[in-house]
């Protein structure tokens, strides 16, 4: 297969676009594209100084890489989550977004979840009894919540996350199967800055998975290979492996799903909003908006481990 | 015989096969892994000949 711009050996084929690429036109097609999705959702400006939540893995740091060298303000932010399982889990995924950081004299923020609260993310998980053995909800709300306070705390304007394709389709698929019109109408590439909620952003929703992990590769960033253990299994995984059963036979299905739904909320898919689905309160405790009346999840689960 | 491997498991298919062929042969789908071949990225349609050892990159992850 030949590359469509100079007519090189290509190494990247995406047969949703009908193009295939050499390295050296891929990484730069990579950020171009990047650029042009940022700029068609009103993502962030050049003046705009962006924190990337960085997980050690393909994603996060590409994308960290990208808008490195689109020339963005942009700083990392590190989750240091507490996950051993007997192979040091957090621990090397912390050792590899410090090195990706130091070799480019990047800014990484690291806050450790054990230390700012007294328990790891499984102890938290264990301790509250969320999760049935699995503490990846504990960890999505501790996630958000850290994210947030971050951002909002060191004053950056927008929080940007590595969410690829596959991970939206995998969540739309996901939230489709169940009709959850309140999770669907939030699925967004960005969710505007509120009070007390930094504006969410997810500059590579538009890539696919397979298309990360070879920018990863061809740009020689080191990542951890490595499943987190608890995500084995999980349904999140079992969906993308469906969803990339369907592209195999149908390219760009995937793409079309995805583009599709956002294509169809503009046009009213969905009623629109009310004041009501804004409502938020600050939390007592930590001073997070929340949508309950009382402590925020993230401050009920600290509290039940405590 | 070319020797794949994708994490821990190894596979072996006959020589003269294309890369697409291979993976198909062995169950593995072409859109969750990337084949590495002497340090280079390869695509579904290269022949793959004898004594390659191709490593396979799953791209899957969760979260």
């Amino acid at each position: 297969m030949k590359c469509k711009t100079c007519g090189g050996k290509a190494t990247v084929n995406m047969r949703q676009h009908k193009l295939a690429l050499c390295s050296t036109h891929y990484l730069g097609w990579v950020p171009e594209q990047t650029a042009r999705f940022i700029k068609k959702y009103w993502m962030f400006g050049p003046d705009e100084r962006v924190l990337v939540a960085v997980s050690g893995g393909k994603d996060s740091l590409s994308l960290w890489d990208i808008l490195h060298r689109l020339g963005y303000q942009v700083d990392g932010l590190y989750l240091g989550l507490g996950i051993d399982e007997g192979i040091g889990y957090s621990d090397e995924s912390h050792r590899l977004s410090a090195k990706f950081a130091s070799e480019r004299g990047l800014k990484l923020h690291v806050v450790d979840i054990e230390k700012e609260y007294g328990a790891s993310i499984p102890m938290l998980a264990e301790k509250s009894r969320r999760g049935h053995g699995r503490p990846c909800s504990v960890c999505g709300v501790a996630k958000r919540h850290e994210m947030n306070r971050i951002a909002r705390d060191m004053g950056y304007d927008v929080l940007a996350t590595g969410h690829n394709l596959d991970d939206e389709v995998a969540v739309l698929f996901a939230n489709t199967l169940a009709w959850s019109a309140d999770l669907l109408r939030r699925q967004e590439p960005v969710l505007r800055e509120s009070d007390g909620l930094a504006r969410k952003v997810k500059p590579l929703c538009r890539f696919y998975e397979k298309e990360m992990a070879a920018y990863a590769l061809l740009r020689g960033i080191e990542y951890i290979y490595e499943e987190c253990p608890f995500s084995v299994g999980s349904t999140s995984i079992y969906y993308k492996e469906l969803l990339n059963r369907l592209e195999n036979e149908r390219p760009g299905a995937k793409l079309a799903f995805y583009v599709k739904f956002l294509e169809a909320k503009k046009n009213g898919l969905f009623t629109p909003p009310t004041e009501k689905d804004f409502i938020l309160t600050a939390c007592p405790k930590c001073g997070q908006p929340t949508s309950g009346d009382g402590l925020c999840s993230f401050c009920k689960i600290v509290g039940k481990a405590g | 015989m070319v020797k794949l491997t994708l994490r821990n498991q190894q596979y072996e298919v006959k020589p003269g096969m294309t890369l697409l062929s291979s993976l198909e042969k062995i169950g593995v789908l072409p859109e969750s892994v990337i084949a590495v071949r002497n340090g280079e990225m390869i695509l579904e349609d290269e022949i793959l000949k004898d004594g390659d050892e191709v490593k396979l990159v799953a791209v899957i992850s969760g979260g």
